[in-house]
């Protein structure tokens, strides 16, 4: 998955502040982050940057499905073991006699469920991910065995 | 709530959406369950006799007629069925004076009769879950095998005295031959052996038990890892196939091992089934005849022996009943070769190779989906299967107690 520093390698590295950040390397933190887009760095937009752009594009195409907390889910990796689900602490301490011990969710709370054999994300919000005083917490994705979940 | 039948882990929190008498949309079913419930609308057999659609009563009395014709008919499969089933085979066996086995004869047979005969020690799932705090994955995948195994029961869920799961209260193991998903979610519990090299492995833990010096894997490692053995409050051993092929004869060794580690603390097997009713067959079995599986009912007498198990009874049999099984798939060219020579006769739900090369196919219900019934699961909970949709086809008990009636 596309890391902060290779997006930084795709901006202009002029540090304009145009697009209201002090760095480029600011603004590449926070394209990741989904707090900016693409057309918020004005000179990427001239034709001098434009295989820059091109490139840029590119790779961040696959973040278009990440959820607000950066979650990615490649359903045809996913084996619907329910690790995650279970090992969720946000999904534990909302649901303690549902996912917590083991059984599909009860509560409607719940950040993630198995849906017809696939992991579905359903209240990012709740997420320990989300949010500016955000925790790295990465619990579903390091119990996933075929790395079906990630964040970018 | 649906049970799933998709593996021995009877999965009974299943919600299912129905849209005109179709599933439309599942919840908290894995993968392998998925494809389980998506079956019902995929390769259904159809009834077939002599290589002719037939009705399916028609098929009934052309399959018993094989039957009872036969002098040494063979009953085999069993593990996809209900009890109720079962039970069916056994008296439709019984009568005919047949030879009955599962796939548990050249699957986890050695160590289910240990269990079951009470020689081993083995607990529930719900036991592992609330108080099991030392698990070790044994030639065992539970994350390719039986997906909710980690998640439901063993490692990852919250029980009664380890609140803290996996994270703090839970320590897991695997022993295996190559890093399987397992492996990887175990992490530093991982335990490389070469294939063949369990009874090796068996030995180190062993010596270390006794104060003396592993012979394989790294010394540090070893003691560590039997150390965390000693404390445990409550192991938990899950056996796959992997231990069990790879020990053949010397199972004894791992009884030793289990009995060492008895002495200091509980440690408990519970076999990995794979199938979701295997234990239900060989405890009906047992119950009924002293014997797990490879029983004959010649003379009217139950005789068990290897003779009956199909390896051997393929040779001596003249007409064969499967049920629920595809052995011409999951067995050797060379028996399946041997099967392609005698009568067959098919219950399936589903078309499989076994199925085309029967002379007589009976459609049945997918069981748990269509039809109810019982099973237990891999640590012998009973679990009431309740269908969800209506099918077409009869059951296998309804199936079963029609060829009785007649032969």
């Amino acid at each position: 998955m596309v890391g902060a520093m290779e997006i930084y390698q795709l901006t202009p590295k002029i540090n304009c502040k145009k697009c209201g950040l002090p760095t480029c390397m600011a603004f590449a933190v926070a394209l990741l982050a989904k707090e900016k887009n693409i057309e918020d760095c004005t000179p990427l937009l001239e034709p001098k940057y434009e295989a820059k752009l091109k490139k840029l594009r590119e790779v961040m195409a696959p973040l278009a499905s990440a959820s607000e907390t950066g979650l990615i889910i490649h359903d045809e990796k996913c084996y619907g073991c329910g690790n995650c689900v279970v090992a969720c602490p946000v999904n534990v301490a909302n649901d303690p006699r549902g996912s917590a011990i083991g059984l599909g969710p009860k509560s409607d709370k719940v950040i993630l469920m198995v849906e017809d054999g696939v992991v579905k994300c359903l209240n990012p919000k709740e997420c320990r991910r989300f949010g500016p005083n955000r925790i790295m917490c990465n619990l579903c994705t390091s119990t996933c065995p075929s790395k079906a979940i990630e964040f970018v | 709530m649906a049970v799933c039948t998709g593996c021995s882990l009877l999965c009974d929190d299943i919600e299912v959406t129905l849209e005109s008498g179709r599933i439309a949309r599942t919840k908290n079913l894995c993968r392998k369950g998925l494809g389980r419930f998506r079956s019902l609308y995929s390769e259904r057999a159809s009834p077939r006799a002599d290589g002719s659609e037939v009705d399916v009563g028609d098929a009934i009395s052309r399959a018993a007629e094989i039957l009872s014709g036969a002098k040494r008919p063979l009953l085999f499969g069993w593990s996809n069925s209900t009890l109720e089933a079962q039970q069916a085979g056994i008296a439709l066996a019984r009568k005919l004076g047949g030879v009955i086995d599962d796939t548990s004869s050249f699957c986890q047979g050695p160590l289910m009769e240990l269990v079951i005969r009470g020689q081993m020690p083995t607990g529930t799932l719900d036991d592992v879950r609330n108080f099991g705090d030392t698990l070790i994955y044994w030639g065992s995948d539970p994350t390719s095998s039986h997906p909710r195994h980690m998640s439901r029961f063993s490692y990852f869920p919250r029980g009664e005295k380890l609140q803290k799961g996996f994270e703090e209260d839970r320590t897991a193991f695997a022993v295996d031959v190559r890093e399987s998903p397992t492996a990887k979610i175990v992490a530093d519990g991982y335990f490389q052996i070469p294939p063949g090299g369990d009874a090796e492995f068996i030995e180190a833990i062993l010596s270390v038990l006794d104060g003396k010096m592993p012979k394989v894997q790294d010394k540090k490692r070893m003691i560590s890892f039997v150390t965390t053995l000693k404390k445990a409050k409550m192991g938990f051993i899950f056996p796959g196939l992997g231990l069990v092929y790879s020990l053949k004869d010397r199972l004894d060794l791992f009884s030793q091992l289990v009995a060492r580690l008895n002495e200091g603390v509980p440690f408990r097997v519970i076999p990995m089934v794979g199938h979701y009713n295997m234990r239900g067959f060989n405890q009906t079995l047992f119950e009924q005849t002293g014997g797990i599986n490879q029983v004959s009912f010649a003379d009217g007498e139950a005789r068990r022996g290897q003779e009956n198990g199909i390896i051997s009874a393929l040779d001596s049999c003249d007409a064969a009943l499967v049920v629920g099984s595809d052995p011409v798939s999951s067995l050797p060219a060379a028996f399946a070769r041997k099967l392609a020579k005698i009568p067959v006769v098919v219950m399936d739900p589903h078309r499989n190779l076994t199925a085309d090369l029967a002379r007589v196919v009976i459609p049945t219900a997918l069981s748990g989906l269509e039809a109810g019934g019982a099973a237990l699961r891999m640590d012998g909970v009973r679990v009431e299967l309740a269908p969800v949709v209506e099918g077409a086809s009869p059951s296998d008990a309804e199936v079963l107690a029609r060829i009785r009636e007649v032969v």
